[in-house]
């Protein structure tokens, strides 16, 4: 049996940018899925996804030709009721016929059930081609995209864009099927503009034969001709590229055949702010923003063509002149804008819903300056240059330069402080405080920005949360989960020590998002066990550096020697207790009377119980965790000892109740810097 | 070089050779070409359309006193419906550009997302902008719904921008520079039309009056949509009369919104208002359409 090659081709019409990578990671894992599934996956099979803005391709092989034959007894009449006297029985006659064989090619098999006639079944299995063909259109439609469409009339097939040609070829052959209205075939299209729109291909071909029609099929050859085509259009200008991973991203799934061409701009608008120029680039023109050798702004831009060259300079021209237009207006927005002062804009935020249960933007400011101020005073900081920046730091929203480029917002009302004469504190916290906007992004410069920033997140959250915007599932329009992100990393990369669980609440719901938050944080971004996470978790939190100091202790001391055995100890007092319904915390019901103590293990446990509390006691105020641990650990030789010759359920019941009451105080005392029985020791994971 | 009207009477030639009707503009105000009557009816509802028409879109907030080169109150929109789309559709379009003297083998074309929603209208489709040189020159879109209603039969719309447009094809940088007619500027045809109109609807429309007359629209055209119900021959009611007071109120919420006059939350009541009214028109006009059928 021969091995195959497998191609599809899905050709649409243009898909928009970002969604293409995860599709073509749909598509490649249902695919394989699919072939899988059918058993016609041969060994080693690779599958390479790629993807132009018109074409998904997913290449794949090896693949069987066919389905391996599946082989089965089918079980007749039993043996008893098949044969009377070594003679067939109309039974044993009517199961041959059925099956199609004489009765004596039947056999008798032991079952479970008895001696039964069987007959041995051969199902040929099917070509994959078939197979192929069969499962592709729903295969295709299944792949996933945020929002979708429908083109061939209601209740037609929906797809991102509609679909105007398919490739789908195994070997040599088509694999035919239809999808809506479009006919499977061997037949590609090339760019828009500079190919040809029908071309016939083949496996071997495929790549090659689209790049003579000036499409390059491969992300990552248009990414490699976009940095190559830029570093070429640079050389020996003195002027360098400001990289942007992103806008590459962007332009690499916005092109089949990009080229890179080198623009200019009017000097004179370097008057305006660096901040308005790149944004205007980048996110309205999708062009790469430049600088000279001393890193400053230069008056040039590079876009990225889908076409193959600029002869005559018209592209530039039309680009420069759409910038020019852009530019323009970005000048008259910030000349305007500089009528009334910030200061003078506050009473405008009345005009400006928040949200409408959380009412206006003046609402939410005067709420930003008390929390600012609370922040403030916790950490017995100046609360005044808090007070003005959460003032003004949503001013920007009623100016024209924002209302036009909104990802502007915050760095506009710093930008105008800042012209305005607010001295750098307050200017550089409203300029700052969006931040940080996504993992990658940086905090908060500035004490006064973290706190203005927590302010207006934390203002966010509850009140979101008090009127039931709970974000659920991949639903979360107020960006709910990224602020709550930005606290906490605000918090422990700035090491600002304040009681998050305390100005939290009592809201339950809140307290759980932002522990699935610090879960995530901890384990994801910083990189610990998911047990030490639910350990310090477990053992209380409010302060997010003290939770940090924790973690880091328990860390440390996890590798050492006595630290394990005694995380089982501690879950084998907490299930003692729990049997014996005893109170895991003690109450001063439960105190131990050390004269009911026996001699021997019971007595030198309570003995090394006080002597270790007092260090650990002394140590956790000092915020000394891993000595502290080290501390606790140490205790590990007593508890065994006391395990190992002491019965708990000893049969007078004082003596009982004091033995539990000494595990309690055990339990409790040791928990406070992570609670133990949340670690998954080696020996559990075996 | 083509002139600004040469450029308008090339489109219309080209897509009336590919079977549209040309129409001429809707004789009520309008914010965008997808509001007339030809656009929101006619792409409701199973029969085959097609139909290319100017039509002069008003958008008081976007008014500049005539200074600003690139902003207008009032623009040129060139808009083409096929219903149903056909295959070729983009290439068609391509074409279209090619009609009006562009060499697209020397230009950057890009069909960049963008997905159009009207919330007055019960609208919204998918789509893209396409950008020309980096320059916005067309708003391509496939109808998904109309006044609330999933389409039958899927439209494309082409809503060409004829300003910017021309302003490329003729490398001016000022709108206003446009030769409108051999020897006539956009400017010299359009500047006091920009000017007067952009002082009366930042300075002198009269608040109360604009939500009189806002009321009384929307009176009529709710009077007009409760007597639907009962009407005996349902195919000769004026729904096309109630949907011009839509577009009033439509309008005058434009012009309200540029005078300032809505807070954020009284914006979002009165565009749930005018949705109402439209949606209405939009279910009565479909059940009109099967009665015409079923006649």
């Amino acid at each position: 049996m021969t091995d195959l090659a497998f191609l599809l081709e899905i050709g649409t019409e243009e898909i928009p940018d970002w969604m293409i990578p995860p599709a073509l990671e749909d598509l490649r894992t249902s695919f394989q899925r699919l072939v899988e599934e059918r058993g016609v996956a041969g060994d080693g099979l690779a599958i390479q996804v790629d993807a132009t803005p018109r074409r998904l391709v997913l290449r794949a092989g090896p693949l069987a030709e066919r389905q391996p034959d599946r082989e089965e007894w089918v079980l007749g009449p039993p043996r008893s009721a098949a044969f009377r006297d070594g003679q067939p029985t109309p039974a044993a006659e009517g199961f041959a016929r059925k099956m199609g064989v004489a009765v004596t090619d039947l056999v008798v098999r032991e079952t479970p059930r008895g001696e039964y006639v069987a007959c041995r079944r051969v199902t040929p299995g099917r070509p994959t081609r078939d197979i192929l063909a069969e499962a592709l259109p729903d295969l295709i439609l299944g792949i996933h995209f945020p929002k979708t469409m429908y083109w061939t009339g209601k209740g037609g097939p929906r797809f991102i864009r509609p679909i105007r040609w398919l490739v789908a070829l195994l070997g040599d052959e088509i694999v035919p099927f239809e999808l809506a209205g479009v006919r499977s075939g061997n037949h590609t299209r090339g760019h828009r503009l500079l190919g040809s729109d029908r071309i016939p291909v083949t496996l071997a071909t495929y790549s090659d034969q689209l790049r003579q029609n000036y499409v390059l099929v491969s992300a990552e050859e248009r990414r490699r001709k976009i940095e190559e085509g830029i570093e070429k259009l640079l050389a020996g200008t003195g002027l360098r590229l400001r990289p942007d991973r992103a806008l590459l991203d962007t332009l690499v799934y916005l092109t089949e055949y990009p080229t890179p061409i080198l623009g200019s701009f009017d000097r004179e608008f370097l008057s305006l702010p660096e901040e308005v120029l790149v944004t205007v680039m980048r996110h309205h023109q999708k062009y790469f923003s430049v600088e000279d050798a001393e890193g400053r702004l230069a008056p040039f831009f590079i876009a990225v063509m889908n076409t193959d060259a600029d002869p005559e300079g018209l592209v530039r021209q039309g680009n420069e002149r759409v910038l020019q237009a852009r530019f323009t207006d970005a000048r008259f927005f910030w000349e305007v804008d500089q009528q009334k002062k910030l200061e003078d804009r506050v009473p405008m935020l009345a005009q400006v819903t928040y949200q409408a249960k959380l009412g206006t933007y003046l609402d939410k400011a005067h709420r930003m300056v008390r929390l600012g101020r609370r922040l403030a005073r916790m950490l017995k900081a100046d609360p005044r240059p808090v007070e003005r920046a959460a003032l003004l730091a949503k001013c920007d929203l009623t100016t024209e330069m924002v209302k036009e480029f909104t990802e502007l917002q915050g760095i506009m009302g710093g930008l105008y402080a800042r012209r305005q004469g607010e001295p750098e504190e307050v200017w550089r916290a409203i300029y700052e405080h969006y931040r940080p906007e996504s993992m990658e992004d940086a905090i908060p410069g500035t004490l006064t920005g973290c706190l203005v920033s927590l302010a207006d997140k934390l203002d966010a959250l509850q009140g979101c949360f008090r009127v039931g915007l709970i974000p659920s599932g991949s639903r979360d329009p107020f960006a709910l989960r990224r602020a709550a992100q930005g606290v906490v990393r605000i918090l422990v990369e700035a090491r600002l020590p304040l009681p998050l669980r305390r100005l939290l609440g009592k809201d339950q719901a809140l307290i759980e998002f932002f522990e699935d938050r610090l879960r995530y944080y901890f384990r994801e971004v910083r990189g610990f066990a998911y047990d030490e996470v639910n350990a310090v978790l477990a053992a209380g939190w409010d302060d997010l550096t003290d939770l940090e100091s924790r973690l880091e202790a328990l860390r440390q001391v996890r590798p050492t020697e006595n630290f394990e055995p005694l995380a089982v100890s501690f879950k084998r007092i907490k299930n003692i207790l729990r049997q014996a319904n005893w109170p895991a915390t003690p109450d001063s019901a439960c105190q131990v009377r050390e004269e009911k103590l026996e001699a021997g293990p019971e007595k030198e446990l309570w003995g090394a119980f006080q002597r270790v509390r007092r260090e650990v006691r002394r140590r956790r105020r000092n915020k000394e965790y891993r000595e502290a641990l080290e501390a606790i650990a140490s205790l590990r030789p007593a508890v065994d000892q006391f395990f190992d010759k002491v019965l708990v359920n000893a049969p007078d019941p004082e003596i009982r109740q004091n033995r539990l009451n000494l595990l309690s105080h055990l339990l409790s005392e040791f928990s406070s810097i992570a609670d133990f029985s949340e670690i998954v020791t080696r020996q559990e994971e075996k | 070089m083509y002139t600004f009207q040469d450029i308008l009477m090339r489109l219309k030639q080209y897509w009336a050779e590919r079977g549209c009707i040309v129409q001429e503009p809707y004789d009520v105000e309008v914010g965008a070409g997808t509001m007339c009557p030809e656009t929101f009816l006619r792409v409701l509802g199973p029969q085959p359309y097609r139909v290319a028409y100017i039509q002069p879109s008003r958008r008081p907030a976007d008014g500049r006193y005539g200074e600003n080169p690139n902003r207008l109150y009032k623009h040129w929109q060139l808009q083409v419906i096929l219903k149903p789309s056909p295959e070729d559709i983009q290439e068609q379009y391509l074409d279209s550009l090619r009609a009006i003297g562009i060499d697209l083998r020397k230009h950057d074309i890009k069909f960049e997302e963008d997905n159009w929603e009207s919330p007055t209208l019960g609208a919204w489709g998918i789509g893209w902008q396409v950008m020309l040189d980096g320059l916005e020159i067309t708003q391509f879109t496939y109808f998904q719904q109309c006044g609330g209603l999933d389409l039958d039969v899927v439209p494309v719309e082409l809503t060409y921008g004829m300003e910017r447009l021309a302003a490329f094809l003729q490398n001016k940088s000022s709108v206003y520079d446009i030769e409108w007619a051999p020897g006539i500027t956009y400017g010299q045809v359009r500047r006091a039309d920009e000017l007067q109109f952009s002082v009366y609807n930042f300075e002198l429309a009269d608040v109360p009056t604009l939500w009189r007359l806002f009321e009384l629209h929307e009176g009529e055209c709710r009077r007009l949509l409760d007597a639907w119900p009962q009407y005996p021959d349902k195919r000769r009611f004026p729904l096309l009369a109630a949907y011009d007071q839509v577009l009033k109120c439509s309008h005058l919420f434009n012009l309200l919104d540029s005078r300032g006059a809505l807070s954020v939350t009284e914006r979002a009541a009165v565009i749930g208002r005018v949705r109402k009214l439209a949606v209405g028109v939009a279910e009565a006009w479909l059940e009109q359409l099967r009665l015409e059928e079923a006649a």
